[in-house]
């Protein structure tokens, strides 16, 4: 028992306190934070925009026939656009968007950090906006028309009424989203950034010992997937304090 | 008749390990794990493994009576698999350094490797002493990585799983130089217009075969073929094949 306490104390101080390789994974948890923090303000800004397009569209199409005119080919040209882009960002691998933003569309780029954020945002985007959507339409068509006879239009219909339930219904997939944008952040290694991953890759390709690099970084993803899943869970608490 | 008696001398050594392993019975499968993204050393060509690593290997099977088997793996992860048992060799254009020491064996070295700088032909950069707070591009975990992060600060490199990763990032100007082996070096250079390079090479090391601390057996049988590659001309012939001279 003794020896393998031992044995463990010093996989610990090769792994990371010899040559300092602990600052690896300091510097790799910062890059793995700002990258997943940015790349979520993006996806998120995306998301409501495509999911105001899309559900505007799909709540208003008889409306809009109805009235004729040019609102009607104009919206729907945007949706069709929205509906490329999520074709195209939900059928392709993320590893590969990442790649091609690196290598083709960013080629002159020497900020790896931000082609990163940009390229897992406007992943992210693609699935906030069917989320949103999503809830938007989970929304009783009911609540729409006791809007509308309220006095309200369509935009103050969404703010006062449908919103407020759709942010509450759509957390819990929203947080999903989250968290699995956090983990794939772990692919950035790919175009050279060291992110966590990479970073307890670093030491591990050093030290040819995987046990502590790998779990330690395993260990530091669940604990903000915790961290983040408790902030989540006590605004949904929050939220419906006013249910019953 | 030097010649002569080296031959009987390897044609014994060989019957003599014939002898050995025919005792064993069954032919048993010799595991090589490789990175084939290190042309020539290993490299993949109509969906096969193959390049100099791959053919010193197979002919290095052959004398042991073995099976080779090769597995594709990153760079990085090679030394741990072969110290932990997963792989019998590894065999990836690997320089002996003291860290990987620590955990594998290494067979007797079977070349020479040499590491360049490769840079865009109008750089700034015309020898070492300008890569000094220059972007160095490098393929993860090679030694290239190891002793440019020694020398030039972790801060300065950007760390690629493929080597021809890296050099496309210096294609596009994200990075101002790529430090990387020379003879993958030279067909990179060959297959990118503008690329050079530097005359000064950064460093030379000995290329050698990893083998797990505990298989001092495995070891030895591997020095021995090795070395009866080198008396035949044979590992000579090998590394011609793919390295024209110059």
């Amino acid at each position: 028992m003794a020896e393998y306490w031992q044995d463990l104390q010093n996989q610990f101080r090769l792994n990371f306190i010899d040559d300092d390789r602990w600052q690896w994974i300091v510097r790799g948890l910062g890059s793995t934070i700002v990258i997943t923090f940015f790349a979520l303000i993006l996806g998120v800004v995306i998301g409501v925009v495509i999911a105001s397009i899309r559900s505007t569209y799909d709540k208003n199409l008889e409306t809009y026939k109805l009235r004729g005119g040019i609102v009607y080919p104009i919206m729907r040209v945007f949706n069709a656009i929205c509906n490329i882009y999520l074709t195209i960002v939900r059928g392709t691998p993320v590893v590969v968007q990442l790649l091609i933003a690196y290598f083709i569309i960013f080629a002159s780029s020497r900020n790896g950090i931000m082609v990163a954020v940009i390229a897992f945002g406007i992943n992210s985007g693609a699935y906030v906006a069917e989320i949103l959507r999503g809830g938007i339409m989970s929304i009783d068509h009911g609540q729409f028309e006791a809007g509308r006879s309220l006095g309200f239009n369509y935009l103050q219909t969404m703010r006062f009424i449908v919103i407020p339930q759709v942010f509450k219904n759509v957390l819990p997939s929203l947080c999903n989203e989250f968290i699995t944008l956090l983990k794939e952040t772990s692919i950035a290694g790919y175009v050279g950034i060291v992110d966590l991953t990479k970073a307890g890759d670093l030491i591990r390709g050093r030290t040819f010992s995987p046990f502590m690099p790998l779990i330690a970084v395993a260990l530091i993803y669940l604990v903000i997937v915790l961290i983040l899943t408790r902030l989540v869970h006590r605004l949904e608490r929050r939220l419906r304090s006013n249910e019953r | 008749m030097k010649l002569f008696q080296k031959l009987l001398a390897a044609g014994m050594a060989l019957t003599m390990l014939l002898a050995m392993t025919a005792c064993g019975g069954s032919k048993g499968t010799l595991v090589m794990a490789t990175n084939a993204t290190f042309p020539p050393y290993e490299f993949i060509e109509d969906g096969k493994i193959v390049g100099i690593d791959a053919e010193m290997a197979a002919a290095i099977a052959e004398k042991l009576n073995m099976t080779l088997e090769i597995e594709d793996v990153e760079f990085g992860s090679i030394v741990g698999g072969v110290a932990s048992g997963k792989y019998d060799i590894g065999v990836a254009g690997m320089t002996v350094d003291p860290d990987r020491l620590e955990s594998v064996n290494f067979s007797e070295s079977y070349a020479t490797g040499v590491q360049v700088v490769i840079v865009k032909e109008d750089s700034a950069i015309q020898s070492l002493d300008d890569l000094e707070g220059k972007k160095i591009g490098v393929q993860q975990d090679t030694t290239g990585d190891i002793y440019s992060t020694d020398d030039f600060g972790e801060e300065n490199i950007v760390r690629y799983n493929k080597g021809a990763d890296a050099v496309q990032a210096l294609v596009s100007d994200k990075i101002d130089c790529v430090i990387i082996d020379n003879e993958p070096a030279k067909s990179f250079v060959q297959n990118n217009a503008g690329l050079k390079i530097l005359d000064s090479e950064y460093a030379v090391e000995d290329y050698a075969i990893a083998i797990a601390k505990d298989n001092d057996e495995l070891l030895k049988k591997v020095n021995d073929a090795l070395a009866e590659l080198k008396a035949e001309g044979k590992l000579q012939e090998i590394i011609d094949k793919y390295i024209p001279a110059e």
